[in-house]
């Protein structure tokens, strides 16, 4: 019951802010529904047993509409579920055009995303990994910057490559599956597939789930989306969307080919780190703050793929964490991001300055944010990197040491960006710059308590993912 | 009673958290009640705990909750008490508290808003610092010293709107950050050998390490120190953040964080006790900057800088102490250290806030008479760091000079050479500072008047602890027993015993303290009559230069990372991987172009293409399986 309300509020949320021709109203709309599906994701947490749900869907193929709700799945559809209200509520005048299609979308979005950690039907997952894609694709072309179209055919084309190469990898699992087939991700698991065949379904879907987290080299429509589009889709792309193709390595990659993946690891962990460190410098020369928290989303992602391939408890429960917690910091950079370039009509560091003298509120929450992601003790992030470095020093010492000189690139790149942004005397754009307004206010303190909290009382998580 | 440590902790954090959230509404005198009454509180709180940890002597571990679990890893927020920690209790509060008393004044220019915001940083130091000590584990001590190098970024960044100080506090930040890594590779390290950061089962499972273990492990701890207690070569960070308001480099840049390393040490010793290797290099790291900094310190006309120098060179000898085995000298030098250097810092700030923010010595001369508590008490604390006795340096230092000959005697002369520098810088910034003539105008002079009594009182308080604090550690030779040895003798347990002769023992306190008096006399006679009031010239250029230590850092280090970050963004990024994505995607474009050509527009012919693929279908049809076969077959 309460796994497929998690669908069905956001779907018909959508199709009625679709039809509501009152702007206002339509993102008012899409605010309640949200926080109706963040209510609900919060109540799985507190049952106990694993919520699971299947009904026949498409009989022909065995393929069954099946949801099921562990505590990973619960934890990533509490992300999905509490981002949506932070980045409507972030929002405060309607700067699209359209608003109800925007926000429409952006339910629809969230639908998909939702699914893709629902599934326990291979087919399910793939249609929901699909739907996701689809309303992005409209977000991202529709609002946005100027080189929006291209931007967003390539971001597109991009994944949906990564998409079909794991479609025929689900297909061809499919055709692995006794008697009359299934989807079932458990009969999935339940094929025992030779060295060779392995491999090819790993080089299948991993592409897919690399070109989606990504992984370097595979990360070069990032930066660019995330520049282009629209500031609230940027958050749900990079804060959730990225997640999936976490998610998928873990339940769908993983256990189904595991002498692949361990066959493999050393090949995608020294990628991630070779990707942590270059995308590190790159953010360091950065004037652009989008990209330049483009570029360190990638680093993060880089130490997240890392540790999922250590087979590693210690790496493993990491990257569940850092999952949640990478979501929330991004989000929060993002909004900041926004807030910014709404106000003062740049992103680029080198016009701005000072901000500190003239947004104090919103310097000191800021601040947080840049330290949890630079993952300082007591912040959210220093746990999952510890774990997920942990995991790394298992595997590989020198895999960890050289992943760790990030640590140290982060604090450059990130400390130059409080510099830049908010020391310093004004210039002529924050010279009559003014404070966050209590919407920002609010969402902004939101994710600073979760940071804290979930910094120095992180069981909860971990207890979660434990399950 | 123990179980009062969760309060020592929860008052300055609370302290902060009230601080920082009504900054806006308090007036100063509020601010500073709140902000002093919590570190006092927490004060007392250690006196009450440290009393009775010396007179029962247990160790008590306490375990707040659970911080981390996964897997057999578990971590635990707990905090040590034993006689270590409880010492330290004493000197982060007790020298913390006089600081912010003595910040009142200091800082009494800056409005309401900025001024609650010092009191919350430097009520979160003490937090952040207080947690290092207090942790039981590994993790618990990382965080307090990341904890605290955050407070040391954005407290020598306070005054925000000026850049270099941002940059200087930017830099303080990362250069620790390069040892932090050490730090965290470490317990990693140790995650991975043991499955445990907890001290006592770290210690008690420690004989299951390699000796490669153990040695990487100290070694890569040590880097952690060599960044937050500022050795080479992870030093350079520390004079810059003398940006920091004045009572900050005393409480942070001197007596507290930057002891951190040393600390951090002696708390593994029973590690360090396992590698002889790291404990030379220990050693070598820490004579190498006890000498180099101090002959930077020679030329340096910046009052701060002279003892930011100073600084970095006492630390040096804490290391040597440890590096030759004298575990409790180090922390003795820790202690009378926190004493006569953060009394010396506030010193200086007094003169500074005096002179109206004029740091240059060049530019002072002849405040004897104009500031006579402050004459006095520097003029006590120089005596204390150059090794007088019965002061409390010349204890603390002797005992690490005393284990350094026992080592081996080429240590010893290295180390008082370094002691006779220490004590001639000094005497140079005092006799240019204090005595001779005032060399500024008479209208800036008829503005100079003594501190108030708030920044004057822990001055007095700090000079008599300069005098008298080495009493704790009088040695046998001179009719002592040592109660600091005694009372961390069942924590710090030294491998080596540096007995030498007691006439030898004579012989060399003997020619350390006619070298430093030698020293001494002559800076005075030098520098009282002829101050240095031109730029050095030849070598003397070399040192005030700092022997152009940061623009080598800058010139190999940054700048090629610089250009490689340039590289990467510019050339790989842009013309390499990305125009390789784009290069699949053109010619997917072009292919796509080609067969564009077949969608005429004809109808004809698009129903002819239909007529194919029926024909296709039905003839896949009729061979069941053939594709599902050929997909078979193809894997």
């Amino acid at each position: 019951m309460l796994s497929y309300l998690l669908l069905l509020i956001p779907f018909f949320g959508a199709l009625t802010t679709f039809f509501i021709q009152d702007e206002k109203l339509a993102k008012r709309n899409a605010l309640l529904i949200s926080i109706a599906t963040l209510i609900i994701s919060i109540f799985t947490l507190f049952s106990k047993v694993e919520l699971s749900f299947s009904i026949p869907w498409i009989g022909a193929l065995g393929s069954n509409f099946s949801l099921q709700l562990d505590g990973l799945s619960k934890m990533l559809c509490l992300l999905n579920a509490i981002s949506l209200p932070l980045i409507i509520l972030s929002v405060k005048e309607n700067p699209y055009q359209k608003a109800s299609n925007f926000w429409g979308l952006m339910l629809l979005m969230q639908v998909g995303i939702m699914g893709v950690f629902l599934a326990s039907d291979a087919l399910l997952f793939y249609f929901f990994w699909e739907l996701a894609l689809i309303p992005a694709y409209f977000l991202c072309s529709i609002w946005g910057g100027e080189k929006r179209l291209q931007v967003t055919f390539k971001f597109f084309i991009y994944t949906f490559v990564g998409s079909l190469l794991m479609l025929i990898g689900i297909i061809y699992l499919y055709l692995q599956t006794p008697g009359s087939h299934s989807f079932s991700i458990q009969d999935f698991y339940n094929i025992k597939l030779a060295g060779k065949q392995q491999a090819t379904v790993f080089a299948l879907m991993f592409i897919a789930f690399a070109i989606k987290m990504p992984i370097f080299p595979f990360h070069t429509w990032q930066p660019d989306t995330y520049e282009q589009a629209a500031t609230p889709v940027t958050m749900v792309l990079s804060g959730v969307m990225v997640k999936m193709g976490i998610y998928a390595v873990i339940r769908w990659l993983i256990p189904i080919v595991p002498d692949a993946s361990a066959a493999h690891a050393n090949f995608v962990i020294i990628l991630s780190v070779i990707g942590m460190l270059y995308a590190s410098l790159i953010a360091i020369r950065q004037d652009d703050m989008k990209r330049l928290v483009a570029y360190s989303s990638i680093a993060h992602i880089g130490l997240m793929s890392a540790a999922l391939f250590t087979n590693t408890q210690i790496g493993m429960d990491g990257v569940m964490l850092q999952m949640f917690n990478h979501g929330i910091n991004v989000i929060g950079l993002w909004i900041v991001v926004d807030v910014i370039e709404k106000q003062l009509g740049t992103r680029k560091f080198s016009e701005l300055g000072g901000l500190a003298q003239k947004a104090p509120t919103l310097a000191i929450l800021f601040v947080v944010i840049a330290l949890a992601n630079i993952a300082l003790p007591l912040t959210n992030a220093f746990v999952g990197e510890f774990l997920m470095f942990s995991g790394l020093f298992e595997f590989n010492i020198w895999m960890a040491a050289v992943a760790g000189i990030s640590i140290i690139l982060a604090a450059v790149y990130t400390l130059n960006m409080v510099q830049k942004i908010f020391y310093g005397n004004t210039v002529i754009l924050t010279e009559n710059a003014i404070d966050i307004s209590w919407n920002v206010k609010l969402v902004l303190t939101i994710i600073v308590v979760l940071i804290i909290v979930l910094g120095v009382y992180p069981m909860p998580l971990l207890n979660l993912i434990g399950q | 009673m123990n179980t009062l440590v969760y309060l020592i902790p929860l008052f300055p954090v609370i302290g902060f958290l009230i601080l920082g959230l009504g900054r806006k509404s308090f007036s100063k005198t509020l601010t500073s009640f709140l902000g002093c009454g919590t570190i006092l509180t927490s004060f007392i709180i250690s006196v009450v705990l440290f009393l009775n940890v010396k007179n029962h002597g247990a160790m008590d571990v306490h375990s707040l909750f659970t911080f981390i679990q996964s897997g057999t890893l578990k971590i635990d927020f707990a905090f040590q008490v034993d006689q270590l920690s409880s010492l330290f209790l004493l000197i982060i509060t007790g020298v913390g508290f006089l600081i912010h008393v003595y910040s009142y004044a200091y800082m009494h220019e800056e409005n309401a808003e900025h001024f609650a915001r010092y009191f919350a940083y430097l009520n979160l130091f003490i937090f952040s610092m207080l947690l290092l000590v207090l942790g039981a584990n590994y993790v618990i001590m990382f965080i307090g010293w990341e904890g605290v190098g955050l407070c040391s970024y954005l407290l020598i960044g306070y005054w925000f709107k000026n850049d270099n100080y941002n940059y200087a506090a930017k830099k303080a930040f990362i250069m620790n950050r390069i040892g932090d890594l050490g730090f965290l590779l470490a317990v990693f390290w140790l995650v991975n050998k043991l499955g445990t950061v907890s001290y006592s089962e770290v210690f008690a499972n420690a004989h299951q390490l390699s000796t490669f273990d153990v040695t990487a492990i100290t070694m890569l701890l040590f880097v952690g120190a060599m960044g937050k207690s500022a050795q080479i070569p992870l030093y350079t960070w520390l004079p810059d953040a003398m940006a920091g308001p004045t009572p900050v480099s005393a409480l942070i840049h001197a007596a507290t964080m930057v002891t951190a390393g040393i600390y951090m040490i002696a708390r593994s010793n029973v590690l360090y006790n396992m590698s002889e290797f790291t404990m030379h290099v220990v050693a070598i790291i820490g004579l190498a900057t006890a000498l180099f900094s101090a002959t930077i310190a020679i030329k340096q006309n910046d009052i701060k800088k002279v003892l930011a120098y100073s600084t970095v060179s006492q630390l040096g000898y804490m290391f040597l102490g440890l590096g030759v085995g004298a575990y409790t000298g180090a922390v003795f030098h820790v202690m009378t250290h926190a004493f006569f250097k953060a009394l010396l810092f506030l010193a200086a700030g007094s003169v500074i806030h005096a002179l109206h923010h004029e740091q240059d010595i060049r530019n002072m001369g002849g405040l004897k008479k104009k500031l006579p508590i402050t004459h006095l008490t520097f003029l006590l604390g120089c005596i204390a760091i150059a090794g007088i006795p019965p002061f409390s340096g010349f204890f603390s230092k002797d005992e690490i000079l005393a284990a350094a000959y026992a080592h081996h005697p080429i240590y010893w002369v290295l180390a008082v050479v370094g002691a006779a520098m220490t004590a001639f810088y000094m005497f140079r910034l005092y006799a240019t500072t204090f005595l001779g003539t005032y060399r500024g105008t008479s209208e800036q002079a008829s503005h100079i008047h003594e501190s108030p009594k708030s920044m004057t009182i822990p001055l007095i308080i700090l000079a008599i602890l300069s005098v008298v604090g080495g009493l704790v550690g009088v040695p046998e030779i001179l009719g002592g027993n040592h109660q600091l040895h005694h009372f961390l003798s069942s924590v710090l347990v030294s491998e080596k015993t540096h007995q030498i002769p007691h006439n030898t023992e004579w012989m060399l306190m003997g020619i350390s303290v006619i070298i430093a008096v030698i020293a001494i006399l002559f800076a005075v006679n030098k520098f009282s009559k002829k101050p240095e009031l031109n730029d050095a010239e030849g070598f003397g250029k070399v040192l005030s230069n700092k022997w152009y230590v940061d623009e080598l850092y800058d010139k190999f280090i940054v700048h090629p990372m610089n250009n490689i970050a340039v590289f990467f963004k510019n050339v790989i990024e842009k013309s390499g991987i990305d125009a390789a994505v784009n290069g699949v995607g053109k010619f997917v474009l072009y292919g796509s172009r080609q067969i564009r050509l077949i969608q005429t527009g004809q109808v004809g012919t698009y129903i002819l293409l239909m007529v194919l693929a029926f024909v296709l279908m039905v003839l896949i049809w009729i061979n069941d399986g053939y594709i599902y076969r050929f997909i078979t077959n193809l894997f």
